[in-house]
């Protein structure tokens, strides 16, 4: 609990800090405050607690959860750090706005009332309508804002409803006295199933599952690169949070009611998702698709509902986050240095910038999930939880998911190693991102040997 | 721990490699991995008949889920490993006389792929026997990427995407195994006795993921359509490891994990797979005959020698198993010797083009030599290498069928027809243009010869040590194989 209002702090103190003279410090306090709270935020393990008459609940679960959007927070800043540095925009504003997002974030995956999550939601998505457009002559940005708008605003009305529909059969926002009443009293009417439904499809636009992924290709081309990167990883990380905890507290005794329904729409995400990426020229397009199919395989842990489902949830999404923020981190720099995000500017990187191609490509390799980067193990242990309870025809599946999502992961290899580019310059990264990218490569190759550590975090 | 660290050398070397400069580089790697050869030999010698496996370890891994690092080696182990530690070294003195640009990261390539692949020959837990295969499997696509020749990034995608179809296959049913396992473990005993209690439907299933995850890497007709591009268009050191030693990947995967894992399935399917390799002599030796690019040709004879030792692993009995073990090191070292010879041939004239070569053998007398030891090895001429593991398949294969011995057979006749087609238009006739000033071999060329062609004599004069190394190994996994389908019925 005590992360939230540290946090929420956090976003008052950036919004005014350039009142204060303090924009050039900023970073340092932002950075050094997440670190804090992460720090905090692991004192409280093992220690579940409900707060404020059960609006929040603080388990392991929300903790391990926390603990990833911290981290992944931390890294952004670092990734960023050039992006607020060259001016382009007002870096107080833009603090202000992604650490109240993160608010939001953190809210969506502690909640123990509908309410709650609601306001998640909201506090999350707000600040992003808001940085999406933040290019405010690019009208590409405009366009952006103003789509992630009206989707967000949609998917929220689907959300409230179904809320309000089980609002009317349970009598009551509670997660436990909904779980109460769906195990204990059952004979649920049918506008209970028509509330999940709307609920799952509310959820299924922020997770951006088909068929309501329509709005991510276009927001994440037009946002700013950072941005985009922000909402791919931070947020959907969340709203996984969000979707899962929901469903396991609530609905896992009715799961014969909404697992077909979700196993149509995990199928399609992964096949929509993977084979359009295909067609992309354009990196972040390419990405948001990538990012679609990655969500049709962190859909299947909701079929299974176990703390193993869960801690493949976590595994899973921590890998597809950090690979994703990587990539994004380097396509900064190749937008910097190329002028443009199309595909084609990857060419010939890896003689231009050994080190920026090697990140990319091992990002690459573990999106695509091959050994030794940690995207292998997640999928793995993704695989093996499914198959226990026996999903196979959806394993195979997202095993010809997975092959078709290498054609586009290995594109970029390709045009880094395989092609040569017309601009032969080498690029320059100063020596501070440089070692940012190295050691998140790092990470990504240590973590994928030794999972040890993060797997099992779930047990209750 | 020796095996342990016997995968551990080249990796560390590897690494190192990248901290000396492009025109050192290749030395540091030359030196790194004749000390991995040396370690390999003293582990060979102290290798003694009393128990199957040796220099194990077994340390937890990934507790949580029953994941172990363990290694170790018995017989089939131990040749496969001394198989690539000895042509490693050879493919790096092969490079010598090219210039190679970005030096220090290409034999980097090579020497963390020697890691994989001693590694994949030495797991023995499932996990750690994935991972290995398909870390062997980047450093290979990296080589062929970057160095390689025309048309390489489509081909070499083509080649990762084949191979990675058949892996995650393969991964799938080793969850399959790992989930019926009550111990919840992935070592390679407990999971014979899972996979031989399965039911028919699901050993049929686990039997088909690891055959076309093998299949592909071997490659096996029809599932070879990758090979002759990759091997055309990839570097010769390149190709040579995956002809020399990668594809022995597939045929020690049938070997190990296929043939004692799920016999029911084993038994009733390795019938069809044992035709497809036949059909894929045959078939791969015809276009050979027709082919007029020396390297594509040599890759076709590949496919066809293998056919030959692929269907000997699919037949499981002592003959043919202990013909596949001395098969894949002798052929692992002809098809090295032969495609080192298409490149010195490339080297000197610029051409594959078997049509506008000749007369080579006037100008080259020692690389005349030279080829036709290679060349009387690979059509398995007795008293070469190639002849003893040919004899033993054929023994093997006609204990099983008949016929099938006999359109197998074939592959004698139509092996010496490419071959010597092949040397007649390259070396034969009057010298040309391409030819006229052909520079006969330098050092490091002969450097690479002369113990290849050596180890062709030995094996071919002198086989018996080597079939001693691997026949305790290969009787333990036949009565292994027995043991579990016998559990079954």
């Amino acid at each position: 609990m005590n992360v939230l209002i540290i946090i929420s702090i956090l976003g008052i103190v950036a919004m005014v800090s350039e009142i204060f003279g303090l924009r050039k410090s900023i970073w340092y306090i932002v950075v050094a405050t997440l670190t804090g709270a992460f720090i905090i935020n692991l004192n409280d393990w093992d220690t579940a607690r409900r707060y404020y008459d059960d609006m929040v609940f603080i388990d392991n679960y929300a903790i391990a959860f926390m603990g990833l959007l911290l981290f992944l927070a931390f890294v952004w800043f670092f990734l960023s750090k050039d992006q607020y540095e060259s001016d382009q925009f007002n870096t107080s504003d833009h603090y202000a706005q992604i650490i109240f997002s993160l608010t939001g974030a953190l809210v969506l995956v502690s909640y123990a009332n509908l309410s709650m999550l609601f306001l998640g939601v909201e506090i999350m998505s707000i600040p992003l309508y808001i940085l999406a457009g933040s290019r405010k002559k690019d009208l590409a940005s405009n366009e952006a804002a103003l789509k992630y708008f009206m989707m967000g605003a949609f998917a929220t009305g689907f959300l409230l409803f179904g809320i309000t529909l089980i609002y009317g059969v349970v009598g009551s926002f509670n997660l436990s006295q909904i779980q109460h009443h769906v195990s204990e009293v059952g004979n649920l009417p049918l506008m209970f199933y028509a509330g999940v439904v709307m609920i799952m499809i509310g959820l299924g636009f922020k997770v951006s599952a088909f068929p309501f992924h329509f709005w991510a290709p276009d927001v994440y081309e037009g946002a700013p690169v950072m941005i985009s990167a922000f909402m791919a990883t931070i947020v959907k990380a969340a709203a996984f949070g969000g979707f899962y905890r929901l469903f396991s507290v609530c609905y896992t005794d009715i799961s014969g009611h909404w697992a077909g329904t979700l196993s149509i729409v995990i199928g399609t995400t992964i096949l929509i998702g993977n084979t359009l990426a295909v067609y992309q020229v354009n990196m972040k397009r390419m990405l948001a698709y990538s990012g679609i199919a990655q969500a049709g395989y962190l859909l299947l842990t909701l079929l299974v509902l176990t703390n193993a489902s869960a801690n493949a949830l976590i595994f899973y999404i921590a890998s597809y986050a950090i690979a994703t923020l990587c990539t994004f981190g380097g396509l900064y720099w190749v937008i910097k240095f190329r002028g443009n995000d199309a595909l084609d500017s990857f060419k010939g990187l890896g003689k231009s910038n050994p080190i920026l191609a090697l990140a990319m490509t091992i990002s690459m390799l573990s999106l695509a999930g091959i050994p030794p980067a940690v995207g292998f193990f997640a999928k793995f242990y993704l695989f093996t939880v499914l198959l226990e309870k026996g999903f196979m025809p959806l394993v195979l599946l997202s095993v010809l998911g997975s092959l078709i999502s290498v054609y586009y992961y290995f594109k970029i290899i390709i045009k880094m190693y395989g092609t040569a580019s017309d601009d032969t310059s080498t690029l320059y990264i100063s020596i501070f991102n440089k070692a940012v990218l190295i050691i998140i490569l790092v990470a990504i190759l240590a973590i994928g040997i030794m999972p040890n550590f993060f797997l099992g975090i779930i047990t209750q | 721990m020796e095996t342990a660290l016997l995968i551990a050398l080249p990796f560390v070397s590897g690494l190192l490699t990248l901290m000396f400069n492009d025109g050192k580089a290749k030395m540091v790697a030359l030196l790194f991995s004749l000390c991995t050869l040396v370690n390999a030999i003293y582990l060979a010698c102290n290798f003694c008949t009393c128990t199957v496996w040796h220099y194990e370890l077994n340390m937890p891994w990934l507790t949580s889920l029953g994941i172990n690092f363990s290694v170790g080696m018995d017989g089939i182990s131990l040749m496969l490993v001394l198989l690539t530690t000895a042509l490693v070294p050879l493919i790096i003195l092969s490079s010598f006389q090219r210039e190679i640009t970005n030096a220090k990261s290409f034999y980097c390539l090579i020497l963390l792929m020697e890691a994989a692949l001693i590694g994949v020959f030495t797991a023995r837990d499932a996990f750690l026997f994935y991972i290995f295969w398909e870390l062997a499997l980047i450093p290979i696509y990296f080589i062929c990427l970057i160095w390689g020749g025309e048309n390489k990034n489509k081909i070499t995608f083509k080649f990762f995407l084949y191979t990675l179809a058949g892996s995650l296959l393969m991964l799938l049913a080793i969850i399959l195994l790992y989930i019926n396992n009550p111990a919840r473990t992935f070592a390679i005993d407990q999971l014979y006795t899972v996979g031989a209690s399965l039911d028919f439907g699901t050993q049929a299933f686990v039997f088909w993921s690891f055959f076309l995850a093998f299949a592909i890497k071997m490659p096996i007709f029809p599932f070879h359509t990758w090979q002759p591009d990759t091997y055309t268009t990839a570097p010769t050191q390149g190709t040579m490891l995956l002809s020399g030693i990668m594809l022995k990947m597939g045929i020690y995967g049938v070997i190990r994990w296929l043939y004692p894992m799920v016999p029911d399935a084993f038994s009733f399917y390795a019938h069809y797979a044992i035709i497809l390799s036949v059909v894929g002599i045959i078939y791969a030796s015809f276009i050979a005959l027709k082919q007029n690019n020396l390297k594509t040709m040599i890759a076709y004879v590949s496919i066809a020698h293998v056919g030959l030792i692929a269907a000997g692993a699919f037949i499981g009995n002592l003959e043919s198993l202990q013909g596949v073990v001395i098969q894949m090191f002798s052929h692992g070292i002809n098809v090295v010797g032969l495609f080192f010879i298409v490149q010195i041939v490339f080297e000197r004239t610029g051409t594959y083009d078997m049509s506008v070569l000749g007369g080579i053998r006037s100008k080259a007398p020692l690389f005349t030599t030279c080829f036709i030891m290679i060349l009387l090895s690979s059509v398995a001429l007795p008293l070469t290498g190639g002849f003893i593991g040919e004899f033993l398949l054929f023994v093997g294969i006609f204990k099983y069928h008949s016929i099938i011995a006999a359109v197998a057979g074939l592959t004698i006749i139509l092996g010496a027809a490419y071959m010597l087609n092949a040397f007649q238009k390259v070396m034969l006739g009057e010298a040309n243009t391409n030819t006229s000033d052909f520079k006969d071999l330098v050092l490091t060329e002969k450097l690479v010869l002369i113990p290849i062609i050596a180890l062709i004599i030995w094996i071919g004069v002198y086989p018996q040590p080597f079939l001693n190394i691997s026949e305790p190994a290969v009787k333990a996994l036949i009565e292994v194989a027995s043991k579990t389908s016998a559990l079954n019925h």
